[in-house]
């Protein structure tokens, strides 16, 4: 992370002798890489339980952004104020977005349960490519504004050029989301249950535990965080349409398998890793090939750790 | 068995059969046109409005007795501006039997197509693929297009740049497409050609990323005066919106992909103060004015980007036909360069490359919410 840095001032090269610059590209490299880790967190959760790479989940994310944008437009026409609009679109798109993953879990994955691996995954695929074209026709191929319903604080205003208000609400509802996941996971009854359907899934249901209803709250709570990143992304980049949740979902599932697929705080610790790497390519490299070093940094870290960041510490499957 | 009734029965079908449609050919065959561009998808706002456009003026056409006494028939396909799809679709066109195109809409696309149509001897007319090469490089003599090429626009942009806006460090962006560089390439060559400033900056960014905000970063920390961006409306609304977070205030010049209702709905208040090169504004021209409103009054809606010269390709396409007198590929392509046509873009006849003559570009600025022409 730091030696970029050193490495230029050592070199004393006049272009990053600026440690303001420096603090710029990492406060835009904590902004993607907490929106990478938001949406990540959804994909890495439902792996490590079933197993299953969602592809779908790209596509909660931009229903749920949708979901959000219409909700905002009516509460604006009753004059809601901002905090208020967020809160009630991210409610309204977390409870419809939940509806959709647990329909998608039945429709696409639960008939496939006994099938060989590729084949949930092919189905996944569908879904993605279908709900991406149900709401490309239902909805508009255009892009549309999204309103910025995350307001600026004042506080922040001496540091606006490094991290915004909006930057820093994501950041930390990534934070706060993943340790929630882990207590959910850690120290619950249905997170038990969800461990113990991830380690066996036969021996689970001998014992009791009503796997499919796991699976599908599993797809619940995923669906719920693709649908919280959905809101506070669109109302950071201001514009969303019908195809945002194919770069997020591919962007994010880099970032899941960075930090170690499965794992929960990997899936930040890999998002801002990616975030950073992106932006710091960009600034000190070339904006062009900054999704080359993002890609290259996954390629070392998976030569040197084929699991992952933290991908050895929870989820391994025994 | 020679004679048999089932034989004669047999002939005598695949006589009618035969005579059928050499009947129906002759009475009234009709002249396929086909209309190729992005009608869905995120590049959606440049194509459909020459859609449209064709579409009413081919149905009031039809009205008033169709083209040389034939009605016109429409071939509508849709290649969403992605080059893999145009190629598909240009070879729809053939095997449908498109006798012409008005399309494609970008560059890219363009580029894929045209070969395909020139070994089926089509014309083709565009009203927006603004890549120099399309028609500087000779290799597509069926290419036609109503808007001028990008290196005016990019020349223009570097002028206004250097000269009324006074910029003397100047960061230029681009999308890395066919278009959207090939504009950042022109003004970079402009501006150093120009010799009054210096481009400090050039650097492409990935289309569809999510945050662009390292790379304004990084046109503060070059201590550029202006930037220039080759692209389209998305990413420029993206830009300029995160200029503004970023709290970075330096004139943008875009070109006429950012120029239109798209950028200004998705960019809101960010928008105001950006400038964008343009078509020339046309809209004195009576023929102009008398489409728009026909338009009007039949979607309940203003045309969006590249209408007028959409409408230009369809009225161009029909003068060459009728002052051909038949489709045939090499009389309508003489036609095209020798006979002037009254458009909506005003009066146009094509040059040997197959630019319109007489059509060029504006500064334009968005005040209030609008693109006004800087004066």
């Amino acid at each position: 992370m730091v030696s970029p840095f050193t490495r230029c001032a050592a070199a004393s090269s006049p272009r990053c002798s600026d440690l303001s610059y420096f603090l710029e590209l990492v406060g835009s490299g904590l902004t993607r890489g907490s929106i990478y880790a938001l949406i990540a967190l959804g994909y890495t959760m439902v792996y490590g339980i079933i197993q299953l790479i969602n592809f779908a989940h790209g596509e909660i994310y931009m229903l749920g952004a949708f979901i959000a944008l219409i909700v905002a437009g009516a509460l604006t026409i009753y004059g809601f104020s901002g905090w208020a609009i967020l809160l009630l679109a991210g409610l309204v798109a977390a409870i419809y977005a939940a509806a959709y993953g647990y329909t998608v879990e039945r429709i696409a994955y639960r008939p496939l349960r006994q099938a060989p691996r590729l084949s949930p995954l092919i189905s996944a695929i569908g879904m993605s490519l279908f709900l991406q074209n149900y709401v490309m026709l239902a909805q508009t191929p255009d892009f549309l504004p999204f309103p910025a319903l995350i307001p600026e604080f004042a506080l922040l205003e001496p540091v606006a050029h490094i991290i915004g208000s909006a930057e820093v609400v994501i950041l930390l509802t990534s934070t706060l989301l993943m340790c929630g996941l882990s207590v959910l996971i850690r120290s619950t009854r249905i997170g038990k249950a969800m461990r113990a359907t991830q380690q066996d899934m036969a021996m689970a249901r001998l014992l009791g535990i009503d796997v499919d209803r796991v699976i599908s709250f599993t797809f619940v709570v995923g669906s719920v965080l693709a649908a919280i990143g959905g809101v506070l992304v669109g109302s950071y980049l201001g514009q969303i349409n019908f195809a945002i949740g194919f770069t997020a979902g591919i962007k994010a599932f880099t970032a899941a398998v960075l930090g170690g697929i499965g794992n929960i705080p990997g899936a930040v610790l890999g998002g801002l890793v990616l975030g950073l790497s992106e932006a710091l390519a960009a600034g000190f490299v070339s904006s062009a090939y900054e999704d080359v070093f993002a890609f290259g940094v996954l390629i070392l870290i998976l030569i040197l750790r084929s699991s992952g960041l933290l991908g050895w510490a929870v989820w391994q499957k025994v | 068995m020679i004679c048999g009734a089932k034989n004669w029965l047999v002939l005598g079908a695949f006589v009618v059969l035969a005579l059928l449609p050499v009947t129906a050919v002759a009475e009234q065959s009709p002249i396929v046109i086909g209309v190729a561009g992005a009608h869905s998808g995120d590049l959606a706002p440049y194509g459909t409005p020459t859609k449209e456009a064709v579409e009413m003026l081919a149905a009031e056409l039809n009205g008033k007795g169709g083209l040389l006494g034939r009605p016109v028939k429409l071939l509508v396909l849709d290649d969403q501006c992605k080059p893999e799809i145009a190629a598909n679709v240009a070879t729809n066109m053939v095997s449908q039997g498109a006798q012409a195109v008005i399309g494609h809409i970008c560059s890219g696309a363009s580029k894929a197509a045209l070969g395909i149509y020139k070994e089926a001897k089509m014309v083709v007319i565009s009203p927006s693929a603004t890549n120099p090469p399309l028609t500087r490089s000779g290799l597509y003599p069926n290419f036609f297009r109503t808007i001028a090429p990008d290196d005016k626009q990019g020349q223009l942009a570097a002028a206004f740049v250097t000269g009324k806006l006074g910029a003397r460090k100047i960061a230029i962006l681009h999308d890395k497409g066919d278009y959207g560089k090939g504009f950042a390439d022109f003004s970079r060559d402009a501006i150093a050609a120009g010799g009054k400033a210096q481009v400090i900056l050039f650097e492409g960014i990935t289309p569809g990323a999510m945050d662009y905000s390292a790379v304004i970063q990084k046109v503060r920390h070059a201590g550029a005066d202006a930037l220039i961006y080759g692209g389209y409306h998305p990413e420029a609304s993206k830009l300029v919106a995160q200029m503004k977070k970023k709290r970075i205030d330096l004139p943008f010049i875009g070109p006429d992909g950012v120029m239109g209702g798209g950028f200004l709905a998705i960019a809101g208040a960010n928008a105001e103060g950006v400038y964008a090169t343009g078509p020339l504004d046309v809209s004195n021209y009576p023929l102009n004015q008398q489409v728009r409103a026909a338009y009007r009054q039949k979607y309940g809606r203003e045309p969006g980007t590249f209408f007028d010269q959409g409408v230009a390709a369809w009225q161009g396409l029909v003068g060459a036909i009728q002052a051909a007198g038949s489709t045939d590929y090499a009389a309508v392509t003489r036609a095209l360069q020798s006979h002037p046509v009254d458009t909506s873009i005003g009066r146009i006849k094509f040059d040997a490359h197959g630019d319109a003559e007489g059509v060029g570009f504006a500064v334009y600025q968005v005040r209030g919410g609008k693109f006004t022409e800087v004066q």
